[in-house]
C-alpha cells in the first residue's frame, strides 16, 4: 500500500536516563536538515561553554533552564519535521523514573516508540518500565534502538545478546510490530544513514522505518463513538432553531441518516446532517471535529455519546482498569476522585488495588496494595454513574481515562480500561 | 474506496477546534488573546469554525504596548466588527501611567517584559479563567514544552518543572480561584503548517506579511521598522528596503527580512526555503539563552 505523504506520524521516546534519547532526536533532526541556522548556532554556542567537544545534540530538545544544567530531560519536548515521505510528530520525553509521568504524557498520543537501550548496559529496570508502559497504552510499533554501538565496539555479539534480553521479557507483552536496531545516536550509525561501521546488519536505518511504517490500520473504523463536548445553539435569524452537537468522532464511521442512539439516556434518532463551517458532509471519520444535528428533538448535553444502534460501548458503573499512579502522595483508601472519560466528568472510588505489577518480573503481587507514585497496578473503580465504555484495546478514546484529585486539582492517575 | 484517515492539516485542524471547544466547555470566562500576528488570527479563524453557526462564544484580549504597527490596529478594529465579538484592550501605557509598571531605559529599551504585568492584570480584572494563545510549540525551545492545558499559580506564573500529566486527549483545567489557564490549541502547528493552511483557508492576513517597501535601519541582524518610538544612533542610517515580517510584535523590535515575496503562494515558498527561525529576527528572545522561559515563567503570553 502507497504511504501518503501528508500523513502524520507520532512518534515518542523511550528508555531510561541517559540512554540517548534526546542525543537520537538531536541527530535525526540534524541529519534530514530539519535545524534552523539559528538554533544550531545558539546550540554549538552553548556546547562550547560546557566543554562539549563538537555539539552536544540533545540540546535541540532539552530546551529548560535545569535540563541543560543537568543535563537531563526533565519534561517531554515536542519537535517537527518533515520528509519528502512523511510528516513527524516527535515527543521526546524523559528517561528518569522521577518523570514518568511526563514520559506517559508524550507518549499516550504515539503512534510509534523508539525504545532506547544503551548497549554497554542493556535491559534494565528502568528499560522494562518503559516497554511495559509503551505496550499497556497499545502502542502499536515499537522499534528497540540499540545505541552507543561505538562504545562497544559495534559487537554484533552485543547487540545480539540485547535482543534475545529484550525478547525474553517482551514475550509477555502485547505488541504488535517490533523491530531491533544497532545504533550509534552520538555519530549518527543508522539513525539517517547506513552505518559503515556495521557491515553484519543489512536492515534500514532508523528514519527509513520510520517513513515506511503502516499507520492508517492503526485507526478503530469499525466501533461509531462521538462524544458530545459541547451543544451549538446560535441565538441568531439564519439559524433559529439550530442544535448541533459539537464534538470530535472517537472512532468509526458516521453518516448523514444514519440510525443513532444517545447515551445514556437510550433515545434513537437519525443524523439530519453534519456540519463544519466549510459546509455539510456526507460521511465524517476520527478524528474529525464536527457538528452533528439530528431529526428528533432531544434533550443532549455534554458527557453523551452518540453511537449506533447495532454497535453501543457497554454503560458500566464499576469497571478494572489498569491504572498508572503519578502523584508524590498515594492513592488514599477508598477516596473519592473525579474521573475524566471522554467529554464526560463523574465521582469514582477505587474500590481495589486487584494487583500491582513487579517491574522487573512483570509478576502479579496481590499483597501489596498500596498505589504509590509510578505504580502501575490493575484496579477496580466504581463511579457515581455509568460511564460509556470500551476496552482500551479496541478504542484508545473512550477505553482511557485520568482521575483527578479534588483537593490538589492534580491529575493523579491514568487508566486504560480492561 | 475512500481512504479513511485526515491529510495533517486537517488533523492539526481537527485537534485545534477539539481543545478550543473544551476551554469553551470547561471555563467561565476564557478569552483569545489576540495579537494581530499570524497565529493569533488562525486561532481566530479556528474558533470560528469550532462554534459555527454560533459566532465565536467568547472575547478577544489584545494587550496593546503602544508601540503598534499602525496596519495591526486597523486590521483589529476591521475584524472584530466582522466577527462582531467583544474586544478587551489591556493598555501597557495605563500600566505605565499608574506606576504598575517603569518603561525600560536606554537603547534597547522595549515594553516586551511591561506586557506581562498589563497582561496579568487584565486578567485579574476581567475574572478571566483561561487566555487562549497562538503559541506554538516549534517556535522556541521553552514553548515545546508547553501542555495544550498550561497552569498559571495565582501570580501567573509557569512551573514548567512541575506540569501536570496530560493524557492522550484529556484536558484537566480544574484550577483554584484566583488561577488561571493558558490554552494552546495551534501547539502541534509549525510556521510552515500556519502559511499552508492560510493560503488554502484563504485567511485575511495584515499586510505587513507581504513584501513591501518600507523605511529601516539595520540592527541586531535584521531591518528594524522606523517608527516615532525608534531613536536612531549616530551611526544608524535610514535605508528603503522591500522587506517582510515573519512574526509581528511591538514596532520597536520586530525586525523585518528582505523578500520579494507578496502573495501567499510566494510565502509558503520563501519559508519552505528558510535557514533561520522565525523568532530568530526577534530581539526580545537574544537577551540570553533563557529569555523566553524565563518570560514565561513569570507570566507572559
Ligand atoms: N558514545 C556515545 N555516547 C552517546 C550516544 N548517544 C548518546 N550519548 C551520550 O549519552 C549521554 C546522554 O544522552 P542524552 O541524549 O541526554 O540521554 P537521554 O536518554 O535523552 O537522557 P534523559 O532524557 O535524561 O533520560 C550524553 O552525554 C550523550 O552524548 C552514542 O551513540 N554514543
Ligand atoms: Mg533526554
Amino acid at each position: 500500500m502507497e504511504i501518503d505523504k501528508n500523513q502524520l506520524l507520532r512518534f515518542t521516546t523511550a528508555g531510561s536516563v541517559d540512554d540517548g534519547k534526546s542525543t537520537l532526536i538531536g541527530r535525526l533532526l540534524y541529519d534530514s536538515k530539519a535545524i534552523f541556522e539559528d538554533q544550531l548556532e545558539a546550540v554549538e554556542n552553548t556546547s562550547k561553554k560546557k566543554g562539549h567537544k563538537g555539539v552536544d545534540l540533545a540540546l535541540f530538545t532539552d530546551g529548560l533552564r535545569d535540563e541543560r544544567e543537568q543535563g537531563i530531560t526533565i519534561d517531554v519536548a515536542y519537535r517537527y519535521f518533515t520528509t519528502p515521505k512523511r510528516k513527524f510528530i516527535i515527543a521526546d520525553t524523559p528517561g528518569h523514573i522521577q518523570y514518568t509521568r511526563n514520559m506517559v504524557t508524550g507518549a499516550s498520543t504515539a503512534n510509534a516508540a523508539l525504545i532506547l537501550i544503551d548497549a554497554r548496559h542493556g535491559v534494565i529496570e528502568q528499560t522494562k518500565r518503559h516497554a511495559f508502559i509503551a505496550s499497556l497504552l497499545q502502542i502499536p510499533h515499537i522499534i528497540v534502538c540499540i545505541n552507543k554501538m561505538d562504545l562497544v565496539d559495534y559487537s554484533e555479539e552485543v547487540y545480539q545478546n540485547i535482543i534475545h534480553q529484550f525478547e525474553e521479557f517482551s514475550s509477555k507483552l502485547y505488541v504488535k510490530d517490533i523491530q531491533f536496531l544497532p545504533i550509534s545516536a552520538l555519530d549518527g550509525d543508522n539513525v539517517v544513514n547506513r552505518s559503515t561501521n556495521m557491515d553484519w546488519y543489512q536492515g534500514a536505518p532508523l528514519l527509513h522505518a520510520l517513513e515506511t511504517m503502516h499507520i492508517s490500520s492503526d485507526i478503530n473504523k469499525i466501533d461509531a463513538r462521538f462524544p458530545v463536548q459541547t451543544v451549538l445553539r446560535p441565538q441568531n435569524e439564519e439559524f433559529r432553531d439550530y442544535r448541533g452537537y459539537a464534538g470530535r468522532v472517537a472512532s468509526g464511521i458516521f453518516r448523514k441518516g444514519d440510525e443513532v442512539v444517545i447515551l445514556p439516556s437510550g433515545f434513537t434518532s437519525k443524523i439530519r446532517s453534519i456540519d463544519t463551517m466549510d459546509g455539510s458532509m456526507e460521511e465524517v471519520f476520527a478524528p474529525m471535529s464536527v457538528a452533528i444535528t439530528l431529526e428528533d428533538d432531544i434533550d443532549i448535553s455534554r458527557g453523551d455519546m452518540i453511537v449506533k444502534e447495532n454497535n453501543q460501548p457497554k454503560a458500566l458503573q464499576e469497571f478494572d482498569a489498569m491504572l498508572c499512579w503519578f502523584n508524590n502522595s498515594p492513592a488514599r483508601d477508598r477516596a473519592k476522585y473525579t474521573i475524566v472519560h471522554t467529554s464526560n466528568e463523574q465521582k469514582a472510588m477505587i474500590k481495589e488495588v486487584v494487583y500491582k505489577i513487579d517491574i522487573n518480573t512483570y509478576a502479579r503481587n496481590e499483597e501489596d496494595k498500596q498505589l504509590k507514585m509510578n505504580d502501575i497496578a490493575r484496579i477496580s473503580i466504581r463511579t457515581t454513574r455509568p460511564l460509556m465504555v470500551d476496552e482500551y484495546r479496541d478504542n484508545r478514546v473512550t477505553g482511557s481515562f485520568v482521575l483527578i484529585d479534588d483537593a490538589s486539582h492534580e491529575t493523579v492517575a491514568a487508566g486504560m480500561i480492561v | 474506496m475512500s481512504k479513511y484517515y485526515l491529510s495533517y492539516l486537517d488533523e492539526l485542524e481537527s485537534e485545534a477546534i477539539y481543545i478550543l471547544r473544551e476551554v469553551w466547555a470547561q471555563f467561565q470566562n476564557p478569552v483569545i488573546l489576540f495579537s494581530g500576528g499570524k497565529d493569533s488570527i488562525l486561532v481566530t479563524h479556528l474558533a470560528r469554525k469550532a462554534f459555527f453557526p454560533s459566532k465565536i462564544p467568547f472575547p478577544l484580549l489584545h494587550v496593546d504596548t503602544g508601540h503598534n504597527f499602525p496596519e495591526t490596529i486597523q486590521f483589529r478594529d476591521d475584524m472584530i466588527k466582522e466577527l462582531a465579538v467583544q474586544l478587551i484592550v489591556g493598555s501597557v501605557q495605563e500600566s505605565i501611567d499608574t506606576g504598575r509598571v517603569a518603561e525600560e531605559k536606554g537603547k534597547s529599551a522595549t515594553r516586551n517584559a511591561l506586557q506581562i504585568t498589563t497582561l496579568l492584570d487584565a486578567i485579574e480584572k476581567n475574572k478571566i479563567d483561561c487566555a487562549i494563545g497562538g503559541g506554538r510549540r516549534d517556535e522556541e525551545k521553552a514553548r515545546a514544552k508547553e501542555r495544550f492545558f498550561s497552569h498559571r499559580d495565582d501570580f501567573g506564573q509557569w512551573d514548567p518543572k512541575n506540569q501536570r500529566p496530560e493524557l492522550w486527549n484529556l484536558l484537566n483545567g480544574k484550577h483554584f480561584e484566583g488561577e488561571h489557564f493558558r490554552a494552546f490549541p495551534i501547539s502541534n502547528w509549525t510556521e510552515m503548517d500556519v502559511w499552508n493552511y492560510i493560503k488554502r483557508e484563504d485567511i485575511k492576513i495584515p499586510s505587513l506579511y507581504l513584501a513591501h517597501q518600507r523605511e529601516v535601519v539595520w540592527r541586531n541582524d535584521s531591518w528594524i521598522p522606523v517608527s516615532e518610538y525608534l531613536k536612531l544612533d549616530d551611526n544608524e542610517k535610514v535605508e528603503s528596503k522591500k522587506i517582510r515580517f515573519r512574526t509581528l510584535g511591538d514596532i520597536t523590535i520586530t525586525g523585518g527580512i528582505e523578500s520579494e515575496a507578496d502573495t501567499l503562494e510566494k510565502i509558503v515558498a520563501e519559508v519552505a526555503a528558510m535557514k533561520q527561525t522565525e523568532r530568530g529576527n526577534r530581539s526580545d528572545d537574544k537577551r540570553s539563552e533563557t529569555a523566553m522561559e524565563d518570560r514565561k515563567r513569570q507570566g507572559y503570553f
